[in-house]
């Protein structure tokens, strides 16, 4: 039965944009960047026009396969976006009137709830907003919500998704899938829900953006470091919620500490590929347009007076931004800042992270006693906590322990570049030097995970989203 | 509008004693006189415990009856609602306030629309 209410597009691969024939020119890359920074906008108005998300996809791509004819010769027409959707619409009805035409009862619904509205660019904003909380629907699982978020409002294709998460083609299309038959099935609502709902909702959407540029930021496996892709993704998105929600400062807050971290990428990494710690970047190399930006945006959401976990952690990347040299960090105004996180957002990830600024403040003995008081069964799987304890007792000087620490690190993460440089920190124990060598204070710039309440560990919905088939 | 099955998982065993239970079945027939003056009560029913249940299987030619449940499991339906409601966010409204209620895990199920095809 269930089988029956399923329209011709399940199952179908999506074709996101393939261009025919010879490389037309210059047209096909502002064919492929209207495609970037307009596909959510149509898929969005057509779902709110005909109701369904296939069809809004089908529709879609279609109109970009005509497109992707069309424009080389003709030229980009006054608003690509506006053709888009008009030319999506069309060929959606004409698509529906077939398939009604063939009895097929959701071309016949999908038909009945076309909506006659001729301002296209008019609520076109109001409809990518709700899309995205349908995509981020606290019904759907993180690992789904995810990936119909980049699929519908970023336009990755399957492929390009399931290779960002490393799961098997046939696996993302399989959950993308069933995500839109329980959109359709359970009767999941597009629209934005109502003010009462909206902190939480939004809280929801917030973390799918977050994750999505977690994964980006620290892959949780595989070799490259960083897939700076999905980062540039989850940007786009803060950016557009950012647009659409301007009076929310969490919205500010995210897309704020996104950009702040996003300004020591290029510094992360050696040319060599190995991970350069926080107080080892070469921070000439950090963004400073990016930095700019994040601090700007961190002002104008804490004037607001309504502190929530993404902004204090965009005040902490911003004071780490403030310092000309690492010894030139204002601990301090850290540490305040974690004071505060753990009253808003309490988790034993962030009393980890604020166990670290404990160290600089008060050294790292006072630091192990905060780390070895966390309740460990939470912590137990995160590298982080096992990293930070191994770089403690480094630092104390207690070599057996900090091996033993370090090892347990080694096998919690699959990144690769996180692997080899915990190695490195384990090798140099044993040099004659390792202890001077901690004297340095080395520092983590352990990327946005330190600062994430919503790290591994502190919640199973998390841990979906994390797993890796 | 849809219809959606919710259904309480209730832990196999004895019922809490009539000082625990009395409330709760207050406060759900609060519910359930909600439910019936917003319009969304459609049908409701408490079961007896899993072990009242028989089990009937077509197997070949013939029909092979069992004792218990079909699921071997450590918890089992206690009670369910069929509710009417606009959509998925309506639905689970109304099951927030079931699991209150009732202190138990409640499920929520579309039911298939035979008008959808």
């Amino acid at each position: 039965m269930q089988a029956a209410g399923r329209g011709p597009a399940d199952g179908r691969q999506d074709r996101g944009l393939t261009l025919p024939g010879p490389a037309p020119g210059p047209a096909l890359g502002d064919i492929e960047r209207v495609f970037r920074a307009e596909y959510g906008r149509a898929v969005a108005v057509l779902t709110r026009v005909f109701g369904d998300i296939d069809t809004a996809e089908d529709a879609v791509q279609d109109a970009f396969a005509e497109a992707a004819r069309r424009w080389p010769s003709a030229g980009l027409p006054p608003s690509p976006a506006g053709w888009i959707i008009t030319t999506a619409r069309n060929r959606a009805i004409d698509r529906l009137r077939r398939e009604a035409a063939r009895d097929a009862k959701q071309g016949q619904a999908a038909l009945l709830h076309e909506q006659d509205d001729s301002a296209e660019e008019g609520p076109v904003r109001d409809d990518r907003l709700r899309l995205i909380f349908t995509c981020c629907h606290p019904a759907l699982g993180t690992a789904a919500r995810v990936a119909l978020t980049l699929r519908l409002l970023g336009g990755l294709t399957t492929a390009e998704i399931a290779h960002a998460f490393l799961v098997p083609e046939p696996t993302m299309a399989q959950r993308l899938v069933r995500a839109k038959a329980k959109i359709r099935d359970a009767g999941i609502p597009y629209r934005v829900p109502a003010e009462a709902d909206l902190p939480a909702r939004l809280s929801g959407v917030l973390a799918v953006v977050y994750l999505i540029f977690n994964e980006g930021y620290t892959a949780s496996s595989g070799d490259q470091l960083a897939r700076a892709d999905l980062c540039a993704e989850a940007i786009r998105l803060g950016r557009l919620l950012a647009r659409l929600m301007p009076d929310e400062p969490e919205v500010l807050g995210l897309l704020a500490l996104m950009l702040l971290t996003e300004s020591r990428r290029a510094a992360r990494t050696s040319p060599d590929g190995a991970l350069v710690l926080l107080a080892d970047q070469d921070r000439s190399r950090w963004d400073r347009a990016l930095i700019a930006e994040g601090r700007a945006l961190v002002r104008q959401c804490l004037r607001r007076g309504q502190p929530g976990p993404y902004q204090i952690q965009a005040a902490i990347n911003a004071v780490h931004s403030d310092a000309p040299l690492a010894a030139a960090t204002d601990w301090e105004q850290i540490l305040r800042l974690y004071d505060q996180l753990l009253v808003v957002a309490p988790s034993p990830v962030v009393a980890l992270n604020r166990a670290v600024a404990v160290a600089e403040l008060d050294g790292p003995a006072a630091a192990l006693a905060l780390v070895d008081d966390l309740d460990s069964s939470n912590l137990d799987r995160y590298y982080l906590f096992h990293a930070i304890r191994a770089d403690l007792l480094r630092r104390l000087g207690r070599r057996a322990e900090a091996d033993a620490a370090y090892d347990t690190a080694i096998t919690q993460t699959g990144n690769a570049a996180e692997r080899a440089h915990l190695a490195l920190a384990k090798q140099q124990l044993s040099q004659p030097d390792g202890v001077a060598e901690g004297e340095r204070q080395e520092r983590g710039d352990r990327g946005p995970g330190i600062v994430d309440p919503e790290s591994p560990g502190s919640s199973p919905s998390d841990d979906e989203g994390r797993r890796r088939a | 509008m849809k219809q959606y099955l919710l259904s309480i998982y209730q832990p196999d065993g004895d019922p809490p004693p009539p000082e625990v239970l009395e409330p709760i079945m207050r406060d759900i027939e609060a519910v359930d006189a909600e439910m019936r003056a917003a319009g969304a009560w459609v049908f409701t029913g408490g079961l007896h415990p899993p072990d009242t249940a028989t089990v009937l299987r077509a197997d070949g030619g013939g029909v092979l009856v069992t004792d218990g449940p079909f699921a071997e499991g450590k918890e089992h339906i206690g009670g369910f609602w069929i509710i009417r409601a606009p959509d998925l966010d309506a639905a689970l409204d109304w099951a927030r306030k079931a699991t209150a209620a009732c202190k138990l895990p409640v499920e929520v199920r579309p039911m298939v629309d035979r008008t959808e095809g």
